[in-house]
C-alpha cells in the first residue's frame, strides 16, 4: 500500500463493525440529548424567525435594509457571497481530494458536502432578497414567453442564476449519491418497521453487489470530475459579479481566482469550525482524528498566505496602474471610515491564521476552533468590505453614501445562521454524518498496509 | 432468510414514482408556459357586454361611416377618443327615436351623463402607447383592432402582449399602408407588399433601428 492510504488517520484498532456502530447508533438506538433539544427548539425559532423577516422584507420592500442608491448591493449580496463561499469547501473536499487521493477526506466529506448543500440553498436566497421587486425573480430562467423577452446576458445577476442553480443540483446529486451505500446500512442496522422502510426506499434497493459497486464507483469519480471545474466556475462567476463591472477596486483580473481562493479558505475553516462541533455532539473522536485537524490547518494556512498575497496584488497594482479612482479606493480602504473593519479583516485572514504554522495549534482543538472562526468573521468582513468599499467610493463624488446597516439587515443575517444550523442538525439526527461506506474502504486499506 | 421488506409490485411503484417526479414538474412548468398565450390571460377574442349592443359591423359595414367620425381624436392624441352621446344623436335623434336598445343613449343625453361603455382594447398603465403617431406613420385601424367591419359586437382581436407588439416594432414593413388606406374597414396587404412596405418605411421616415427600445414604449 502507498504512503498516502496509510495515511486515513483512523485509529489502529478500529473494526469495520465498530466503525459504522460509532456512526450509526447513536441516530438509531440513542434519543436525543437534552443540548440537542434544546439547539434544535433555538434553531427552530430562528428559521420561522427568518421566513418571518423575508416575508416583512417581501411585503414592506427593500427600504427596509439599509441598501441605497449608491451602495445597491448592501447586506445581502455581501451575505450571497460568503455563504456561497461557505458552500465551496464541500464540494471541493469530496471531489478534489477524491481524485488526488487523500484518503483522510473520507471522514469529514460527508458533513462537509451537506454544508455546502445548505449554504448554497441559503446563499441562493439572498440576490433574490435585494431585488426591488423579488416576485420576478423567475425572469432571470430563459423561458419562452408573452413578452418575446430573454434574460439580458450582460448582467451577472443571470449568471449568478446559472451558476448557483447548478451547483445546487449537482451538489445534490454528487451527495446523494455517495449517500445510497450508507442508506442501505442504515436500512439493514435500523429496528424498527418504519425507519427500516424510509431507509429502504431512500437506499434505492442498494443490495452492495460488485457490480452496484463498480458502477457506484466509476460514476462517484466521473462526478467529482466534473465537480472541481464546476465548483471553480461558479467562484469565478462570482468574482465575475465584480470585475465585470466597470468600478474602481472591481475591475480587476484577479478577481476569479482570488474568489475562488477565499470560497475555498472561508469554507475550510466553516469545516473545521462544523467538524470541532460535530466530534464532540456525535462522539466521532475516532473518526475525526487530530490527523484530520493538522491537514485542514495546513489548508487554512496555505489560504491565508494566498489571500495575503491576493491582498498585496491588489494594492500594488492599484498603484501601479496610475487609476487616480484606484488609488483613491485604496487610500479610503485603509483610512476612510470603515478602516477598523478593513484591518480587522487583515488581522482575521492573514496574520491570525499564520499561527498555524504551530503544529500544536493545529492538533489543539480549542485553538484551531478559534482561528478557524476569526477566519469566518474575516472573510465576512471581506465580502462585505468589497461591496461598501468600492460603491461608497465610486467615480461620482456627488453619489458617495456610506452604508448603514439596519436592525432587518442584521436580523436577516442572523436569522440565516440559524436555518443553516437547523437543515444540519436536522441532517445529523437522519442521515449518517460520517461516509461509513467510505471510512472503512479507508480502514482496509490501512490495515492491508500494516499487514 | 429474512423476510422481505419490500413486496414485489415496490419496484414498479418506485419507477412511477421516479418517472412521474420527472414528468409531473416539467408537465406543470410546461402547463403554467402555455396558458400565458391563451385568451384567458391574454383576453383576445373576449367580447365584453355592453351597455348598448353598438354593431360596428352595421354602422362601418353597412352604412360605411368612418373610423374618425366616432374616434375623432385619433390623429392628434393618445387616446382614439370616445364619442360623447351626442355624436350617436346626430343620426338617433331622427331614426329609431323610439327604439328599446336604444333607451340608454337617450337616458344619457337627458341626465347629461356619458354612456359608460366597458373598455376592449385594454394596455397595462406602463405602456405609453400613442394612437397618433401610429395612424400617422401608416399603421391602419384594422392592424390591431381587426376587421371591425365584420363585428357585431366589438371583441379584443389581437392578444396585446408585449411579443406581439414587438413583432411589428422589429419589423413593420408587413404592415405599412399607405395613407390613403390608413382607415380602411377592411385590409389586406398586396402582393407587392414586401416592396411597398419598405418604400413606406423611407416615405414615412421610420428609424426601425431603434423601435424595439425599451424606452419606446416604458418611460
Amino acid at each position: 500500500m502507498s504512503a498516502a492510504a496509510q495515511d486515513a488517520g483512523l485509529p489502529l484498532g478500529a473494526s469495520y463493525d465498530g466503525m459504522i456502530g460509532i456512526v450509526a447508533d447513536p441516530m438509531l438506538q440513542h434519543r436525543p440529548g437534552r443540548h440537542y433539544r434544546i439547539a434544535l427548539g433555538l434553531a427552530f425559532l430562528a428559521t420561522l424567525s427568518f421566513i418571518g423577516l423575508v416575508t416583512w422584507l417581501f411585503v414592506a420592500g427593500i427600504g427596509i435594509y439599509g441598501n441605497n442608491a449608491t451602495v445597491v448591493w448592501g447586506f445581502p449580496i455581501a451575505n450571497y457571497v460568503w455563504w456561497i463561499g461557505i458552500g465551496n469547501a464541500g464540494t471541493l473536499i469530496s471531489a478534489l481530494l477524491l481524485l488526488t487521493r487523500q484518503p483522510w477526506r473520507a471522514s469529514i466529506n460527508r458533513f462537509a458536502e451537506a454544508m455546502t448543500l445548505f449554504a448554497a440553498s441559503i446563499a441562493g436566497l439572498f440576490p433574490i432578497l435585494h431585488l426591488g421587486r423579488p416576485y420576478r425573480a423567475y425572469w432571470l430562467a430563459p423561458y419562452p414567453n408573452t413578452m418575446e423577452l430573454w434574460p439580458q446576458w450582460r448582467s451577472a445577476l443571470v449568471w449568478d442564476f446559472a451558476a448557483i442553480a447548478v451547483y445546487i443540483l449537482f451538489s445534490l446529486l454528487f451527495w446523494y449519491l455517495g449517500l445510497i451505500p450508507d442508506l442501505a446500512t442504515m436500512r439493514d442496522r435500523a429496528r424498527s418497521r418504519r425507519a427500516r422502510l424510509v431507509y429502504g426506499v431512500l437506499a434505492f434497493g442498494w443490495r452492495g453487489s460488485a457490480r452496484h459497486w463498480q458502477r457506484h464507483d466509476a460514476v462517484y469519480r466521473a462526478m467529482a470530475a466534473l465537480a472541481v471545474p464546476l465548483v471553480v466556475s461558479v467562484h469565478s462567476v462570482v468574482g465575475l459579479d465584480f470585475a465585470a463591472s466597470l468600478m474602481p477596486g472591481w475591475q480587476e483580473s484577479i478577481f476569479p481566482p482570488y474568489f475562488v481562493v477565499g470560497a475555498l479558505f472561508s469554507g475550510f475553516a466553516m469545516v473545521v469550525t462544523l467538524a470541532v462541533i460535530l466530534r464532540w455532539g456525535l462522539g466521532l473522536q475516532a473518526v475525526i482524528t487530530e490527523r484530520h485537524f493538522d491537514a485542514m490547518g495546513k489548508i487554512l494556512l496555505a489560504g491565508a498566505i494566498v489571500m495575503g498575497m491576493s491582498y498585496a496584488t491588489e494594492w500594488f497594482l492599484a498603484w501601479y496602474g496610475g487609476e487616480r479612482a484606484e488609488r483613491e479606493v485604496l487610500h479610503f480602504e485603509f483610512t476612510g471610515p470603515y478602516a477598523p473593519l478593513y484591518w480587522t479583516m487583515l488581522a482575521c485572514n492573514v496574520a491570525v491564521p499564520q499561527l498555524l504554522w504551530f503544529r500544536r495549534l493545529r492538533t489543539g482543538l480549542l485553538a484551531t476552533f478559534l482561528i478557524a472562526v476569526a477566519i469566518n468573521i474575516g472573510m465576512w468582513l471581506e465580502r462585505v468590505l468589497i461591496i461598501w468599499n468600492t460603491l461608497s467610493h465610486g467615480y461620482l463624488p456627488s453619489m458617495r453614501r456610506l452604508f448603514q446597516p439596519t436592525f432587518w439587515d442584521w436580523a436577516t443575517l442572523a436569522t440565516s445562521f440559524g436555518v443553516f444550523v437547523f437543515l444540519f442538525l436536522c441532517f445529523v439526527r437522519l442521515v449518517p454524518a460520517v461516509a461509513m461506506h467510505d471510512v472503512n474502504k479507508r480502514l482496509h486499506d490501512e490495515q492491508a498496509g500494516r499487514a | 432468510m429474512a423476510a422481505q421488506l419490500f413486496p414485489p409490485w415496490a419496484t414498479l411503484a418506485a419507477r412511477l414514482v421516479l418517472v412521474t417526479g420527472v414528468l409531473l414538474p416539467f408537465g406543470l412548468v410546461g402547463l403554467l408556459m402555455a396558458v400565458q398565450y391563451t385568451p384567458y390571460v391574454t383576453g383576445q377574442t373576449i367580447t365584453p357586454e355592453q351597455p348598448v349592443p353598438f354593431s360596428h359591423e352595421h354602422h362601418v359595414g353597412g352604412l360605411g361611416i368612418e373610423c374618425r367620425y366616432c374616434h375623432t381624436s385619433v390623429e392628434t392624441s393618445r387616446f382614439a377618443g370616445l364619442p360623447p352621446t351626442h355624436t350617436c344623436m346626430t343620426c338617433h335623434s331622427q331614426l329609431w327615436t323610439n327604439a328599446a336598445v336604444l333607451e340608454p343613449v337617450r337616458r344619457s343625453l337627458a341626465g347629461g351623463r356619458p354612456i359608460r361603455w366597458r373598455r376592449v382594447n385594454e394596455l397595462p398603465d406602463y405602456v405609453y402607447f400613442d394612437h397618433s403617431i401610429h395612424v400617422a406613420k401608416g399603421v391602419g385601424c384594422t392592424s390591431c383592432h381587426g376587421p371591425v367591419d365584420s363585428m357585431p359586437l366589438m371583441r379584443q382581436a389581437a392578444p396585446l402582449t408585449m411579443g406581439w407588439c414587438l413583432d411589428c416594432h422589429r419589423n413593420p414593413a408587413p404592415h405599412l399602408r399607405p395613407e390613403g388606406e390608413i382607415f380602411a374597414g377592411h385590409w389586406s396587404p398586396p402582393p407587392n407588399q414586401d416592396r411597398r412596405g419598405a418604400a413606406l418605411i423611407d416615405h414615412y421616415g421610420i428609424r426601425t433601428e431603434h423601435l424595439a427600445d425599451c424606452s419606446v414604449c416604458h418611460r
